[in-house]
């Protein structure tokens, strides 16, 4: 069975590519030969029933699978076409350039300023004090977030609400100024408002980021992106513009899911 | 009588109480028209077997605490005894004598004066075993008499076995409370008849130590008595010296654990560091005393210290730093474990190095637990005796050089209780006076200790 890619898609660059790539967890396959272009500067949504394999492919990305002591990626992964599972990349650069947002908001046990400083610091971005103010204070605007906790910069990450702690992640996503934003179904945890708050924040930072978030929401993946993917049981069934996916499916199945037909 | 043998004879009225009343209410039972009883014939049985035996093992406790006396006393009474020595030795030993052989437990008297005794005891003893059996059997009696007559085939005899049951539990945990509160009531007691014979001002500030069992009682040198040295000694073996080798060890290993080994080593390596816990302190006072002490001796030596002793307070903190490994390592093993995946999964996804994330993230977040972990170290270590007592030394000795022989408080403890003094000597006392300001140290610690983990876990939560 292959993908069905719609044909209508507008040229743009791709600034990810994904071609003939499977995943295993030991000997179970959670991926199996999935081939996608990420375009520059859109956002792209994957959806699918729960345990279809979105996150395990969205880590593979950023190489975070590595940390999983039995995934296994087969297959290659591109990043402005150089190869990143190559034997020398070097990861800690890839995660600079492909930064994630996890689906619960994970702010360290620090200050929301070293929250921001802790990629620039790790990456050496910034020189001195000054530069690293500006940083944060760039990145925090950037998340929407610096009104709201421009006074309080040394309190901890963790007292602030679910929201602010997810806006804060991205804005420490952003701090290290990356090329790619994945986002892992960013607002599963979050309240409408806050959420409402997050996609208004993704709207803005397409522009200037390739950004993907997974999503189980397809309101969500209809307001926010351009590309959407429709995966179910490891496979990526469907891919094409949002308005394409939602409007005019052409798999049976990607029909049922995005009706409400389908768990 | 034996308290042994009458508690038998409780069990045995207990169980005819238990047959007795299981057989009543199946009578119940099979007189009620429904055949249903509001509790189990066998809630029945134990509710009088229960009110059988626990009014009986309250009154052998007493029984055998107050027998004895009674039987003294008795004796006394007796015209005899106006033969007797006012007091002492002596007194005690004739009147002991007499009694075992009246009980049966010797053979023939060694002092003449005993002699005069032996009827007496026999008859006391005879007298008192007669009334205790009698009273086992009133007792029992009455107890399982009252209990089988409140029977009816509606009575609840299921939450009264319930309530009981859980009394009993409640007092089971009571014991070790209670325990503790006697022991913190004998040192407070024993402390502030030492703090009568020497002003806690020189016993807390003074830096001599050196308490002679032999001096005159009633008149210590308070000079003599300055703790300085001793409190110096633990803590310089046992909150310096052993942490330096404790914490980094400890932290490392648990560093190793959590983030480096693969499952597979962490399962054997873990328990292994955990038997570290398990070993017999006094092994380790073995391997501290005939290894380590030499080892530091000689190396001392051949580096051109002339003057290393071989009990140094260097070899018995090493020791005792290795001994509490599994102390830190442990308490931060959990601690960072504790520590949520997506901490470790945010910093990497930031393009952190394991160093990094272990470094800047997971450490400072588990810094409570971790630091808990220490203090509660360091109050094991401040505690630990054998190892100090075969190492280290008993000499009192105020210095920073750790090649020289130091002592501990709980070593001195050692020292005073199994010496010659007598027991309300000052040097004696000063003992408990050691142990009472040990116990606040490390009572303080764990109680800090406990706090920063509850505050830690609360925080994860
Ligand atoms: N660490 C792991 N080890 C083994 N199997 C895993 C692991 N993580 C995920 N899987 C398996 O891989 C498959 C895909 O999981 P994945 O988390 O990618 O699904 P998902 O689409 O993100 O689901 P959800 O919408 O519920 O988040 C599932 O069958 C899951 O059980
Ligand atoms: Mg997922």
């Amino acid at each position: 069975m292959v993908t069905v890619i719609h044909p209508n898609l507008d040229q743009t660059d791709a600034k990810m590519n994904a071609s003939d790539v499977s995943v295993f967890y030991g000997d179970k396959m959670a991926i199996d030969n999935v081939s996608i272009e990420i375009p520059t500067k859109y956002v792209t949504a994957f959806i699918g029933p729960s345990g279809c394999g979105k996150s395990t492919f969205l880590r593979t990305l950023n190489r975070m699978n590595d940390t999983i002591p039995t995934a296994r990626v087969e297959g290659t992964i591109t990043l402005d076409g150089d190869d990143i599972y190559r034997s020398k990349m070097d990861v800690v650069q890839l995660r600079a350039r492909v930064g994630m947002v996890f689906q619960k908001p994970n702010p360290f046990p620090k200050s929301i300023y070293d929250n921001i400083a802790y990629g620039p610091k790790i990456h050496g971005i910034a020189q001195g004090k000054e530069e690293l103010d500006n940083i944060v204070e760039v990145s925090l605007k950037r998340a929407g977030l610096w009104e709201e906790v421009k006074d309080r910069l040394t309190d901890s990450g963790t007292a602030l609400s679910g929201g602010q702690q997810q806006r804060l992640c991205i804005a420490r996503a952003i701090a290290v100024d990356p090329e790619v934003i994945l986002m892992d179904e960013p607002c599963s945890a979050l309240d409408p408002i806050a959420t409402a708050k997050i996609e208004e924040l993704i709207a803005e930072l397409s522009g200037r980021y390739a950004i993907v978030i997974v999503t189980h929401s397809m309101q969500q993946a209809a307001r926010v992106s351009e590309r959407t993917a429709f995966f179910h049981l490891g496979k990526m069934v469907e891919y094409g513009r949002t308005s394409d996916i939602f409007t005019n499916p052409v798999e049976q199945r990607t029909q049922d899911y995005i009706t409400g037909r389908y768990g | 009588m034996s308290p042994a043998i009458l508690l038998l004879l409780a069990v045995g009225l207990g169980l005819a109480g238990w047959l007795a009343a299981r057989a009543r209410a199946w009578a119940f039972r099979r007189e009620s028209s429904d055949g249903r009883l509001a509790s189990l014939p066998t809630y029945h049985a134990w509710y009088v077997a229960l009110w059988v035996v626990l009014p009986l093992a309250a009154f052998i406790t007493l029984w055998s605490f107050a027998s004895p006396y009674l039987v003294t006393q008795s004796v006394l009474a007796t015209p005899a005894a106006a033969e007797l020595p006012a007091f002492g030795i002596q007194r005690e030993s004739i009147l002991r004598e007499a009694q075992s052989v009246a009980s049966g437990s010797a053979s023939a008297v060694f002092n003449p004066q005993s002699e005069a005794f032996v009827e007496p005891f026999r008859d006391a003893l005879a007298r008192y075993n007669l009334i205790g059996l009698l009273a086992t059997l009133v007792i029992g009696f009455a107890g399982g008499a009252w209990a089988f007559l409140r029977l009816r085939p509606d009575f609840s005899a299921r939450t009264r076995v319930e309530k009981i049951v859980m009394s009993l539990l409640l007092i089971a945990s009571l014991v070790a409370i209670l325990t503790t509160f006697g022991i913190v009531a004998s040192l407070i007691f024993e402390t502030i008849r030492f703090f009568g014979m020497v002003n806690p001002i020189d016993f807390l500030f003074g830096a001599h130590w050196a308490p002679d069992p032999m001096a005159n009682p009633d008149n210590p040198d308070p000079t003599r008595y300055g703790a300085i040295p001793l409190f110096w000694g633990t803590i310089y073996i046992g909150a310096i010296i052993a942490m330096i080798v404790a914490i980094p060890l400890g932290l490392m290993s648990a560093i190793y654990l959590t983030q480096y080994a693969d499952p597979k080593v962490r399962s054997w390596l873990k328990p292994a560091l955990e038997i570290l816990a398990g070993v017999p302190t006094v092994v380790y006072g073995y391997f501290a005393a005939l290894t380590v002490a030499p080892f530091v001796r000689d190396l001392a030596l051949s580096m051109g210290i002339s003057n290393a002793s071989s009990e140094s307070a260097l070899a018995a903190g090493l020791v005792m730093g290795v001994m509490i490994i599994p102390f830190v390592s442990s308490m931060a093993d959990d601690s960072i474990a504790a520590v949520p995946q997506s901490m470790r999964d945010g910093s990497l996804a930031m393009g952190a190095t394991t160093s990094e994330t272990i470094k800047r993230v997971l450490v400072p977040a588990a810094l409570p637990g971790i630091v808990a972990g220490i203090m509660l170290a360091i109050s094991r270590a401040i505690g630990e005796t054998m190892i100090v007592v075969m190492a280290a030394s008993t000499a009192a000795n105020l210095s920073a050089n750790p090649l020289e022989a130091m002592t501990t408080a709980t070593v001195q403890i050692v020292k005073l209780l199994t010496g010659e003094g007598s027991f309300d000597h000052p040097a004696t006392l000063s003992a408990f006076a050691i142990g009472f300001v040990l116990f606040l140290v490390t009572l303080g610690l764990n109680f800090i200790a406990l706090r920063v983990v509850k505050r830690f876990r609360e925080a994860y939560e």
